[in-house]
């Protein structure tokens, strides 16, 4: 996904761009409002990240200016207060959804999730990985005529996989992919969803393999 | 009674019983003062009935040729028996020897003047004597007439008993009256310590506004001090607040810093034994900053709770929008985060505080319900006017034996070790609750999941 990231705050921004590019994504960082509207005037974003305090005014007003300019792009405010009547009025003005910093990135790529789903409707992206169409969105994985709903987690395992085909992903790796921070979780858990996961699987050419001594990677 | 006046006791029982024992006295009082009188007059019209009829005998009285004649007229006695049914006597000296009459009738012993009085006993009677005198010259020479008229006081008592007795009623009359007044002033000057007590007794347990009551000038003195103390408590409650603000928005921007990189660390790391130590590192970023989030939510309902802004809330979107905003985070565990019945219940109260209660409680269930729980979302209606959002999930539920105090600031369950938690969660929910005039009410369900419910006074 291609983001927008307005932040003024230079290292914390850095480090944003760097932690979302792991992932795969493209981030462009503007560090006030009127670099942002120079972004976003040349570039098509998926989504846009909006700090509330920037060095040239509220990030509130860039809010209502993106409303008033029918700007389509879905906005998540990254606010240092978290007072909730600031989140009501952030909501009030048109934002898709907020977080409070820091920011917990499983947490984030959920959102984000929630409002392209809300925003995007039927209209999606999918995407062919062997004899399947796989629906990061809504979370389906479609063979011919049959269509398998995966849970949040097996969607999240899939994703990490379906992004890297033939990379192999080790188990402690996983476990930080999957669960929070504050899960208490052993490598044993990840053997439970890769389980489900070639339930899910097994009439498909696309499979799950285990590397014995390093973890998993996907098969096409 | 020293120890009734100086122990602070009542003042509404003091203040009746000194009323209460003045109007007493002054009753008692009235009805001696009418008795006395009602008396004195009684008695000063028998003296004056007696007079006339002494003076009546007197004055029929002639010398013929120096003889004396003394013919008693008529009405001299029946002036009397008009008074009443008494009885009367008579005597006629003439210069100390006996005339005509009674002779043992008391004469009056060395009397100067005309006229003189006196009560004796006279055939086992009260008797009101009246004696006139008058020189006359007679052929022996000049003697003393002495008519003395007596007549039974029993009218009289009758008379004086009749008058007592309406002295007393009329005591009693004025006892009465002055005790129904003495109740009313009392309670007229009781009633803007009672307004002031109540006043105060209605507020909530954070309502600092300054106390504008009318108080009568006596008490002003008090409630301009009072009002100072309540100021000063604001001001340091209001300065405390701000700083604990303060204080969590500064974390906030240093602490995601932090975060972010240890996050893209833990990516880059080889090592099991490192990535467990990065792991725990993030685990307590996320609880401080999870605190610094709660003590300025707990701050902030505080200050809100000041200066409530009421507006209608259905409670059915309140649901919705919370459950929406939460879904993605109940996802990230692998938690069903379900909207249950939503009955169309309505509630006046602060939205922002509303679901500032309901995201920490819905946040608390998904703390404590393991990885693939559910957590159920509903409204209903809870009777006597109240409606419920009740938060039920299906985990380990609360510890059986008081649940209560887990609504205490910082107190956390015996079941939470190894969850991230600051324990201020449901403080913040329990808070706005009573702000609202409502409560939370911890129960474990019949699977044995925690039940959260939010009960509010509904509209």
């Amino acid at each position: 996904m291609r983001f927008l990231l307005i932040e003024d705050h230079a290292p914390l921004a850095k480090a944003v761009v760097d932690r979302l590019s792991l992932d795969g994504h493209v981030v462009d960082h503007a560090s006030s409002m009127a670099d942002a509207w120079d972004f976003i005037a040349t570039a098509a974003y998926d989504l846009i990240l909006l700090d509330i305090m920037l060095p040239d005014g509220d990030g509130r007003d860039f809010l209502s200016r993106c409303r008033t300019e029918a700007q389509k792009t879905p906005v998540i405010v990254l606010t240092a207060r978290s007072e909730v009547s600031d989140r009501v009025s952030l909501l009030d003005l048109g934002a898709d959804d907020y977080m409070v910093k820091p920011i917990d990135f499983s947490e984030l790529e959920a959102r984000c999730r929630a409002v392209l789903r809300r925003r995007q409707g039927e209209a999606r992206n999918t995407k062919g990985i062997g004899d399947l169409v796989f629906d990061p969105l809504a979370g389906t994985l479609r063979k011919d005529a049959e269509t398998i709903q995966l849970r949040p987690r097996e969607l999240r395992l899939f994703e990490t996989f379906a992004n890297s085909p033939g990379q192999i992903f080790s188990k402690a790796a996983l476990v930080d992919r999957l669960f929070s921070f504050d899960d208490d979780v052993t490598e044993n858990a990840i053997e439970v969803y890769v389980g489900r996961l070639r339930r899910h699987l097994e009439t498909s050419s696309v499979q799950i393999t285990t590397v014995r001594g390093l973890g998993y990677k996907l098969d096409t | 009674m020293v120890s009734w006046f100086s122990n602070p006791g009542s003042i509404r029982q003091r203040l009746l019983g000194f009323l209460l024992v003045g109007a007493a006295a002054m009753a008692i009082l009235l009805y001696f003062i009418v008795r006395s009188v009602a008396g004195q007059l009684a008695q000063e019209s028998q003296d004056n009935i007696l007079t006339a009829s002494a003076y009546s005998v007197v004055d029929s009285t002639r010398v013929r040729s120096g003889e004396l004649i003394v013919d008693i007229p008529y009405f001299a006695f029946s002036m009397l028996g008009n008074l009443s049914d008494e009885r009367v006597f008579y005597s006629i000296r003439l210069g100390g020897e006996f005339l005509s009459g009674y002779e043992e009738l008391p004469s009056l012993e060395n009397i100067d003047g005309e006229l003189a009085f006196q009560s004796a006993e006279f055939l086992g009677q009260d008797v009101r004597i009246a004696t006139a005198r008058r020189p006359i010259s007679l052929s022996e020479g000049s003697s003393v007439l002495e008519v003395s008229i007596a007549q039974t006081r029993q009218g009289l008592s009758d008379t004086l008993a009749r008058i007592s007795g309406l002295a007393a009623a009329l005591g009693l009359v004025f006892f009465m009256v002055a005790a129904v007044l003495a109740t009313l002033i009392a309670n007229t000057t009781i009633r803007p310590i009672d307004r002031l007590t109540a006043s105060l007794s209605r507020r909530g347990p954070r309502d600092l506004r300054p106390v504008t009551t009318p108080v009568p000038v006596e008490m002003e003195p008090l409630v301009t001090s009072l009002n100072g103390f309540i100021g000063r408590l604001k001001t340091s409650l209001s300065r405390s607040e701000d700083f604990i603000a303060e204080a969590a928005h500064r974390l906030r921007t240093p602490l995601a810093l932090v975060r972010t990189q240890a996050d893209i660390t833990i990516r880059r790391m080889e090592r099991d034994e490192n990535r467990k130590a990065m792991r725990d590192m993030i685990t307590a970023i996320d609880e401080t900053s999870r605190t610094a989030g709660q003590l300025l939510d707990h701050a902030m309902v505080s200050l809100r709770a000041d200066d409530l802004e009421t507006e209608k809330i259905a409670l059915p979107v309140l649901v919705r929008d919370t459950v929406e905003r939460m879904t993605p985070t109940a996802e990230l565990k692998d938690l069903d985060l379900e909207i249950g019945t939503l009955a169309d219940m309505s509630v006046r109260g602060d939205l922002i505080l509303l679901q500032s209660a309901l995201e920490n409680v819905v946040d608390n269930a998904m703390k404590y319900t393991p990885i693939g729980g559910q957590i159920v979302v509903g409204v209903s209606e809870g009777g006597l006017g109240l409606a419920l959002i009740a938060v039920s999930d299906n985990g380990p539920g609360f510890p059986k034996p008081g649940a209560e105090p887990l609504t205490d600031r910082f107190a956390r369950g015996t079941n939470a070790e190894g969850i991230v938690g600051s324990g201020l969660g449901l403080t913040i929910a329990q808070d706005v609750l009573r702000v609202h005039g409502g409560a939370l009410n911890l129960t474990n369900t019949e699977g044995g999941g925690a039940c959260v419910e939010l009960v509010l006074p509904s509209v």
